[in-house]
């Protein structure tokens, strides 16, 4: 256990310096730069126009299926790691189940193919 | 030492920015407190030693789900406004309902005896770290023991698939497109014909 966190402490340290680097940019900047806000300063800037309305406008909603599908993938890559540790401990058995669950996996990835999901129109 | 500062370190900054996620104006504002919140949490997996807890919660939560809610909080358009006006209306109910909550949860564990021979019943017992590593342990576990659990898994991504392909998937008909297949499998007699042209004579 002490080990496997003496592993982690560069990290931590990491983290560490990010945060200071962070922070020190911030208050560098509020403290040497000369703060003459007016209102023109503060609002939004759109070239050439007021700004027509708010940042957030609606998506098309592709680009939540992309995500979504990437999501589910992205899961089944998770499995795989700690099989692929432990294959040699696990057996055929082991295997032919991560086969299993790749096989159902793969018929959803035919599907949307098929479907067209993956094409942009 | 440092240990127990780390972890003090994670737990506050993690529920500072929970706390954030509930509370911050912009939804935009939220999902970024939720993702330093999911970092925090990854930070306490990996004090506890789950190391590969900790990864995945970095890979598929910060890398994954956050962008999820960023999309489902842009697509949303939420008047915000509106949101806030029932806040201080269900405050008492809220804070009566965590209230109980609470004092169940800590009336639990206050009570809460372990029986002796408890800890050697246990049907897999976690193995020393240093030996076998988190991630092995998992996969010794998950693929044999757990197989149907597992195949559930699997089966209910694909389902996941097979339903946000239903739901929102619109094909449009107007689109054109390239089909590489159909175009280089042409006949030459569909689409060429030779003509004898006279000369100064056109077809």
């Amino acid at each position: 256990m002490e080990e496997l966190l003496r592993e982690y402490l560069p990290i931590l340290v990491f983290l560490g310096i990010a945060a200071v680097v962070a922070a020190g940019a911030l208050a560098g900047s509020l403290i040497l730069a000369p703060q003459r806000p007016d209102p023109e300063k503060d609002s939004a800037y759109e070239c050439g126009f007021e700004a027509f309305d708010d940042a957030r406008a609606k998506f098309q909603v592709r680009f939540y299926l992309v995500a979504i599908l990437f999501i589910i993938f992205d899961l089944e890559v998770a499995f795989l790691f700690p099989w692929a540790l432990s294959l040699g401990n696990i057996g055929v058995f082991g295997f032919w189940s991560m086969m299993v669950f790749l096989a159902v996996l793969t018929i959803g990835f035919v599907y949307e193919w098929k479907k067209g999901a993956l094409e942009w129109e | 030492m440092i240990h127990a500062l780390t972890f003090y370190l994670f737990a506050t900054v993690g529920v500072v920015a929970a706390l954030m996620v509930v509370t911050s104006r912009n939804p935009v504002h939220s999902v970024l407190w939720l993702i330093l919140a999911f970092f925090n949490g990854a930070g306490l997996f990996v004090l506890m030693g789950a190391e590969f807890l900790a990864m995945l919660v970095v890979v598929v939560y910060v890398g994954a789900v956050a962008v999820l809610f960023l999309f489902v909080v842009m697509m949303l358009d939420i008047n915000m406004i509106g949101l806030r006006e029932g806040l201080l209306r269900y405050l008492p109910i809220g804070a009566a309902i965590a209230i109980v909550l609470a004092v169940e949860v800590i009336a639990l564990f206050m009570d809460w005896t372990m029986a002796p021979e408890a800890m050697s019943l246990r049907a897999a017992p976690v193995p020393d770290i240093a030996e076998v590593t988190n991630t092995e342990a998992l996969g010794n576990l998950i693929y044999t023991r757990y197989v149907y659990l597992f195949q559930i898994a699997g089966l209910i991504l694909f389902v996941a698939m097979v339903g946000a392909i239903v739901l929102t998937l619109r094909v449009n008909p107007q689109v054109r497109r390239q089909s590489i297949a159909t175009q280089i499998s042409r006949p030459k007699s569909e689409i060429l014909a030779v003509e004898k042209v006279r000369s100064r004579g056109g077809i």
